[in-house]
């Protein structure tokens, strides 16, 4: 389905002299340029599946167990009369993490902008294997397809929360949805870890192996940093999730007692015994909370870049940037156990991860502050693209700030799990991330199609966007503090929290808000891939070298020679230069010193 | 209905914005070619939107702290741990909404400042040691306060002194209740498992029938404490993970079935005088003008009106698990030492609750 959308687009590159079929060019590609838009245009239609979800279970939040035309048209026999049931609440709530967290923000963010990005500005023809990441796309939309198809299962889909704590997520008797829903959920998730394994192994090896001449690791964009990075945190924790998923499904199908230890259930006594549920939660944090960096991390890369470039100046301090993705990725292998500080964990644990947890805010101070700095005397060119980056920085603050709070473990006793945990996340890495990647789609997108996207559509895209991002988070960080659980399906079963509701109102009306919103962002990305103002080859005037290739999508990049590299990625505004930006393919001029970077 | 309705006026919205968009379009194509790249008019505009949007998150951050910033859990505390983890957070709070003013004001005020124009060219300005020293030093020593702080106050809460006698009572966690159980006489838990669980017998929670602790302890739908002493909680559950949440102590452990997980801390003040403090006056009396509202169109209905809500403490579920997870709850009472004793001879011991 993905394949097809950009079909008509590039008619035009027919004729090429490769040959090609219609199959090899858009549906089993191994050019880079086409997987990248493969995964954005799969991500985006899982976006939408996570996003709608997101806008039904706010509506019950907010008007629970009112009878909703949506819901019934939407929802079927799990919205009997109109009235949303309470089983399949938790599969809403489930299913949106999952798909944001996965599909969108890890493979529909990374799996584009690293594709796009890493042979285009680092000069090379191709990813390492062509082959391997055509594997990769495929197995992360079969993925994708199974994750759908559980959503259509008998019983319900997967409905344990995203972190499938078992046993919950172990007895089919303990909720409708870990019977086949959530062998799906499994089954799913298992080829989406090989499929992002698969493809993070190729970012690694094409970064170190298929620089251009000239190219030093010190001449990197901070993007190709960001995904480099990223990859090797994915090649270090996602196998560790897959290891989780397969015990798990051996607990579920063939009896073996890895997380479940002394249960009884509907009157009888299950033979389980000696497992443990904190071991899952372990394992599942191992990769869990990386998986927050390989999110946003990719993000922090494109803004850097974005940032740099519409600001008409050199991103401020190139090497502690680099130095704080290096911490911070260090730093978020060992911190996952701040996910459990309460979960019966050893409390001198807790601490250990206490500190460790709050270590990672220094790092990343550091980037806020540097790109502050980077606009301080600048010359902001306020495309759509840059607005998302300075949006991105503001909600990675705020969203960033309460984790001080949740880091600590005395803290963390009164809040984990309330609406204060949802607030925080979704603002440092849900909302931020997103910006990342539209930062990372309007700039880039005149690379991917040859064309613009409408400018116009993108301001109001943007600020509506961004009001309702603080208006759905931050009044959720106060009912949180009241002590409102997450996954509840109505509170009404709580008069103490009576006076929250009107709260729960204002935070769904903006989320409706944001939500069809998007449908202008949509449209704008699929009407431009027609429509759109055909570009430049260099409109944004960067200086990387994607920049440097014509706009018509060829194999291999570049006719004839690869450029060279002879300066780093940031000479914007250079003094002794006519114009305000300096190519990497330039060489230096007579006398003109290269910075020590 | 309500939210179809919203539905309805928020797609009306979008046309308009769609169609406003066009004629933004048409207007410019005439003067200058739509490149889709930012014009001087455009990096104007959106720099005072920046600065507009600065005034947004200011105003919604006074807005959340005036009207929702003394919710309950911020100030009456119920447990002698309470008021440090109280202060640890207002000092956090501090620190947070200091950074978070600032930080902000300089990015968006940035982002107006230096907003661009044709024929400006922006400061080569790629490094300085000096300014990444500073804000590598600050925040590490702002962090290692915050550290030492909450790394006291968490061993403080933890740490369970055993020598001080705690009352030691057992929260049992199932699909979808929750039960206590308490030592009796002796204050000492019997040995119990799942395995054991007669439901015939109503051995509901698994009690080792031989284990002469057990005989005398006391299972109970509602947990009541005596004010003043230290409680020790020790934790089941019989089928997934659940989370005791007592918010008003300021206490949470999961629930772990297989494992017994632990967590104490001493009630000081009692459900009586709780309700008589005037924050949770007028907590209960806003509660109820709402609850009277909601319930005219119940009445209108020929429904039950609502009921009028009084304060108690309550136990939560704080960890998903399953259906019903919304509605886990248990009422918690904290009574003088007398109240308790009598409550507590009105209970049966588990050996008189057996049936034979």
């Amino acid at each position: 389905m993905s394949a097809h959308a950009d079909t008509h687009a590039h008619d035009d590159d027919h004729g090429h002299h490769h040959k090609e079929t219609f199959v090899t060019k858009y549906i089993f590609s191994q050019d880079h340029k086409m997987i990248a838009k493969q995964y954005l245009i799969t991500g985006t239609i899982m976006g939408v599946i996570g996003v709608l979800m997101s806008m039904m279970f706010r509506m019950q939040i907010a008007w629970p167990e009112e009878p909703n035309v949506l819901f019934e048209a939407l929802l079927g026999k799990w919205a009997p009369d109109g009235v949303m049931d309470a089983d399949i609440y938790l599969a809403l709530v489930t299913i949106h993490g999952t798909i944001m967290v996965f599909f969108v923000l890890t493979a529909g963010l990374s799996g584009t902008f690293s594709n796009l990005l890493i042979p285009l500005q680092i000069g090379a023809r191709d990813m390492a294997s062509g082959f391997l990441n055509m594997v990769s796309y495929w197995l992360f939309f079969l993925s994708s397809v199974i994750m759908v198809i559980s959503l259509f299962v008998e019983a319900g889909p997967a409905s344990a929360g995203w972190t499938i704590y078992p046993p919950l997520s172990a007895l089919p008797m303990a909720q409708g949805g870990s019977g086949m829903g959530m062998t799906l959920w499994l089954v799913s998730m298992a080829i989406f870890i090989a499929s992002s394994l698969l493809g993070s192994l190729n970012y690694i090896v094409t970064v170190i192996n298929l620089r251009t001449k000239g190219m030093s690791m010190t001449r990197l964009p901070l993007t190709i940093w960001a995904f480099f990075v990223t990859a090797i945190i994915g090649v270090v924790s996602f196998p560790v999730l897959l290891s989780a998923a397969l015990l798990l499904i051996m607990d579920r199908s063939f009896g073996t007692s890895f997380f479940l230890s002394d249960i009884f259930i509907q009157g009888e006594v299950l033979h389980y015994q000696g497992g443990s549920p904190v071991l899952f939660e372990h394992l599942f944090w191992f990769l869990g909370h990386p998986e927050v960096y390989i999110v946003i991390l990719p993000a922090m890369g494109l803004v850097s870049e974005i940032m740099a470039s519409s600001s008409r100046k050199p991103i401020f301090g190139y090497r502690a940037m680099i130095a704080s993705i290096l911490a911070i990725a260090f730093l978020s292998t060992i911190v996952w156990g701040h996910h459990m500080f309460i979960s019966g964990m050893n409390p001198f644990l807790g601490s250990v991860f206490t500190f460790t947890t709050l270590l990672i805010a220094i790092p990343s101070a550091v980037k806020a502050f540097n790109w502050i700095t980077t606009l301080w005397k600048g010359n902001l060119q306020m495309n759509p693209a840059m607005l998302f980056s300075i949006g991105f920085v503001s909600t990675f603050i705020t969203g960033g700030l309460t984790g001080i709070i949740l880091g600590d473990s005395a803290l963390d006793i009164n809040v984990h799990d309330t609406y204060f945990v949802v607030a925080h996340f979704h603002l440092v890495m849900g909302i931020s991330a997103l910006y990342g990647m539209f930062a990372g789609i309007y700039h880039w997108y005149p690379k991917m199609f040859g064309r613009m996207l409408n400018k116009n559509l993108g301001y109001i895209h943007f600020w509506i966007t961004a009001v309702c991002a603080y208006g759905v988070f931050f009044p959720m960080h106060f009912i949180g503090m009241a002590g409102l659980p997450r996954r509840y399906y109505t509170n009404s079963n709580f008069p103490l929290f009576d006076d929250l509701a009107n709260v729960n109102v204002i935070i769904t009306i903006f989320a409706l808000i944001g939500g069809v919103v998007q449908i202008l962002y949509l449209y704008n990305f699929f009407t431009s891939i027609f429509y759109g103002k055909k570009t430049v080859q260099n409109p944004w005037k960067s200086t990387t070298l994607e920049w440097t290739a014509p706009i018509k999508h060829i194999h291999g990049n570049w006719e004839g020679e690869i450029p060279h590299v002879h300066r780093w990625a940031y000479d914007y505004s250079k003094p002794g230069h006519d114009v305000d930006f300096v190519p990497q393919n330039i060489p230096l001029k007579e006398g003109e010193e290269e910075l020590q970077h | 209905m309500t939210a179809l309705l919203t539905i309805i006026v928020l797609v009306f919205i979008l046309i308009a914005i769609w169609q406003m968009v066009k004629i933004f379009d048409l207007a410019q194509a005439k003067n200058e070619s739509n490149t889709g790249v930012a014009t001087d008019k455009d990096n104007t505009l959106n720099g005072y939107l920046m600065m507009g949007f600065l005034a947004f998150i200011y105003v919604i951050t006074i807005v959340c702290f005036v009207k929702w910033g003394d919710l309950p859990l911020m100030s009456n505390s119920a447990s002698a741990h309470g008021p440090t983890i109280d202060n640890l957070m207002i000092i956090s709070m501090i620190i947070i909404f200091f950074v978070q003013t600032v930080t902000q004001f300089l990015l968006h005020y940035f982002a107006y400042k230096y907003k661009g124009e044709k024929g400006k060219k922006a400061l080569f300005f790629a490094d300085n040691n000096k300014l990444e020293a500073i804000w590598t030093i600050i925040p590490v020593i702002v962090l290692a306060g915050l550290i030492i702080y909450g790394l006291n106050t968490w061993i403080n809460i933890m740490g369970v002194d055993e020598s001080d006698d705690p009352l030691v009572v057992e929260l049992y966690a199932q699909q979808f209740n929750w039960k206590a159980r308490y030592g009796g006489a002796d204050n000492t838990l019997g040995k119990a498992n799942v395995r054991l669980i007669d439901i015939d017998r109503a051995n509901i929670l698994g009690l080792d029938e031989s284990d002469p602790d057990a005989q005398d302890d006391v299972i109970t739908t509602e947990l009541h404490l005596p004010v003043g002493r230290p409680v020790l909680f020790k934790m089941r559950s019989q089928d997934v993970l659940h989370s005791a949440y007592m918010p008003h102590f300021r206490a949470q452990m999961n629930c772990v079935p297989g494992m017994i997980t632990q967590f104490g801390f001493t009630p000081t003040v009692t459900t009586a005088d709780m309700r008589q403090t005037p924050q949770m006056i007028e907590k209960v009396a806003n509660i109820n003008k709402i609850r009277v509202e909601n319930s005219k169109p119940l009445i209108a209905k020929g429904e039950e009106p609502l009921e009028r809500y009084e304060f108690d403490y309550l136990l939560l579920c704080n960890k998903i698990c399953g259906k019903s997870h919304y509605n886990m709850q248990m009422k918690i009472v904290v009574e003088t030492q007398e109240e308790y004793d009598a409550w507590m001879k009105e209970q049966k011991e588990f050996k008189n609750s057996l049936v034979n």
